[in-house]
């Protein structure tokens, strides 16, 4: 039987101190030091170009001709939206091209899987720092926020986690979806089939009511329409129960779907 | 000098201090003996399958602790396949295999925790430190960062990649990203340490630095299992090994036995003028057998000089002539028809 007895004296393999995936985060956050200044620096400018340019400058063209969207000014409308749709980019971006990475170019994946890590590991493991990465952006985005003015209510302390949960409602399907793929063009369809609509239709910019009626019931279908509503619900403090709950279990859902195919693609194609 | 690395003559005992492994292996020879009732692996039948296409087609074969163990073949000959199987990667599709005492479908995590993998393609991380990712890969083993410095210390010096430590891995040459690899896999002392065609595609002086790495190994009593097409790697790094082709074991020995059975002392070899036909006729009865190539003819022999005093004595119009021992090329070639690297 393996038992070995560790030679720093502390419990045996199989009573390991430090969960597998966690082992695997770590990985990623070792990585992440040789990134960490430029990600931090465009998690920062983002928002702030972003909010600027749309909030300030294209919203005083569009208070001036309408005052107010849903009752608040532009850029306080538009700031949550933001938030959602920046957190569904990074859920995206980190589940496909890294998969491909880790599968095809690097091999990371690999060299995982010979050691005592199992494949679910390495996929909650990926899984965990896309959402520690998410964290990390929706905090500096909602401090920006702030410093813009648009945060009003104490409910937007929990628009951070519901961003964690947009981007990683994203992030499992897609690296379900990643792990399929034999290189990047599949990665190219999904920008401009599903993210770009999503990001300019699911009301970010403009409320969902101005969308032709037929539109309307499609555009409330997608994911990032409920990351949307439920970030602007929490930051703009105009919380109802039925609709936020009903919001977060869709994103809840969908992660829990992602996580199921993941479980699948990535066994098919990393056990072989 | 002294490593971190032994084959642990019990699978429960590691060294007790991490600063200071005992003497390496100091009884492997005697170990070996004494469990040669008890291989390390173990394999009856042994099937891969992709699809329609069998990579290894029904293999038995059985290795022991402290052993050195080679699979030799050309490419496409089910290496790779048997590898990844031992290192509990891929399922078996039919047969037993036990690693370690253990079954892989059942205990895979446990075996790995205990195997080190060389594989055949890199996976290092390019971005990394040379250090980093020895103790990234530690880590996998969750093994304490305190404990992996110490034993990266010895695996670099080891790697002769010390004062690598701190660059990255991207502009290492082929054959410092190999010995990385093999310092890598070495970090958790495994009691196996498993090479997918250590040295292929390295240049000749980058091949004897490795295999030298590999004989220290392979003398401190680390149980290898190498896979390889290259005749010379196999006869100096293996006690024992197989010749396979095709997904099946042609025969089992060591490099000398294998030589013996499958060959003869000596091979004249004679490169003959293009397109000449009917060689073997003109040749018969000069040696115990003859091998026609493309480009070579190739006499089987124990007296090498008496053969090439016939063939000048018959007036045969070779461009070149060469007497030399057998190899296990010679082996394979008898063995299969073909040779090993196409």
């Amino acid at each position: 039987m393996y038992n070995v007895v560790e030679p720093w004296g502390l419990a045996d393999v199989q009573g390991a101190r430090t969960p597998p995936s966690l082992r695997v985060l770590a990985y990623y956050a070792y990585a992440y030091k040789r990134t960490w200044r430029s990600s931090v620096t465009t998690s920062f400018l983002y928002p702030v170009l972003y909010l600027a340019a749309m909030g300030v400058g294209l919203g005083s063209l569009v208070n001036h001709h309408v005052r107010t969207v849903e009752g608040v000014r532009y850029l306080t409308f538009l700031a949550p939206g933001l938030l959602a749709a920046t957190a569904m980019q990074i859920g995206a971006n980190d589940s496909m091209y890294p998969v491909m990475a880790a599968i095809k170019w690097i091999r990371t994946y690999f060299a995982m899987l010979a050691t005592p890590l199992k494949v679910r590991d390495v996929l909650i493991g990926h899984v965990a720092w896309i959402a520690v990465r998410l964290s990390f952006v929706a905090t500096i985005y909602l401090a920006v926020m702030a410093a813009f003015g648009t945060v009003r209510s104490p409910w937007a302390v929990v628009a951070l986690p519901a961003a964690v949960l947009t981007g990683v409602a994203f992030a499992t399907p897609l690296s379900a979806f990643s792990a399929t793929q034999e290189n990047d063009q599949g990665f190219i369809t999904i920008y401009r089939l599903a993210l770009i609509p999503l990001f300019l239709f699911s009301g970010t910019f403009f409320p969902v009511s101005q969308l032709p009626g037929w539109l309307q019931p499609l555009a409330e279908a997608t994911p990032l329409y409920h990351g949307v509503a439920l970030s602007r619900m929490l930051v703009l403090g105009d919380l109802r129960w039925w609709p936020a709950l009903g919001d977060a279990l869709y994103l809840v859902t969908l992660t829990i779907i992602g996580l199921v195919l993941a479980d699948r693609t990535y066994h098919a194609r990393l056990v072989v | 000098m002294r490593l971190g690395v032994q084959a642990a003559s019990q699978p429960g005992a590691q060294d007790a201090s991490a600063g200071t492994p005992p003497a390496v292996a100091p009884s492997a020879a005697s170990a070996q003996r004494s469990v040669r009732s008890e291989p390390l692996i173990c394999a009856r039948g042994l099937v891969k399958r992709f699809g329609s296409i069998v990579a290894v087609d029904g293999i038995d074969f059985d290795i022991y602790l402290g052993e050195s163990f080679g699979f030799l073949g050309p490419n496409g000959a089910g290496k790779t396949s048997t590898m990844r199987m031992i290192a509990c990667m891929s399922p078996v599709s039919e047969g037993t295999l036990r690693v370690l005492g253990m079954d892989p479908a059942v205990d895979g995590a446990k075996i790995r925790a205990r195997i080190g993998l060389v594989p055949q393609e890199d996976s290092l991380d390019l971005e990394l430190t040379v250090l980093d990712n020895l103790i990234i890969y530690g880590r996998y083993f969750d093994i304490p960062r305190r404990v992996i410095r110490e034993r990266a210390k010895r695996l670099l010096d080891f790697a002769e990649l010390t004062d690598r430590a701190h660059s990255k891995v991207d502009p290492l040459s082929g054959g410092m990203k190999r010995r990385l690899t093999i310092a890598r896999a070495l970090v958790s002392e495994p009691d196996l340490l498993i090479l997918d065609e250590p040295t292929t595609g390295l240049d000749p002086q980058a091949r004897h630095l490795l295999w030298d790495r590999l004989y220290r190994l392979k003398a401190q009593g680390v149980t290898l299992v190498i896979t390889t097409h290259y005749m010379d790697e196999a006869e100096q790094l293996c006690d024992r090994l197989v010749v396979m082709n095709d997904g099946r074991i042609a025969a089992e020995g060591t490099p000398h036995s294998l030589i013996e059975r499958y060959s003869t002392k000596e091979v004249l070899e004679l490169r003959k003028p293009l397109g000449m036909t009917g060689v073997a006729e003109r040749l018969a009865g000069i040696a115990d057998r003859v091998e026609e190539l493309a480009d070579r003819v190739l006499l089987y022999t124990d007296d090498g000089d008496a053969a090439l005093e016939a063939v000048r004595l018959r007036e045969f119009p070779y461009e070149h002539a060469l007497v030399r021992r057998s190899t296990l090329e010679d082996v394979f070639l008898r063995l299969t028809g073909r040779s090993l690297i196409d």
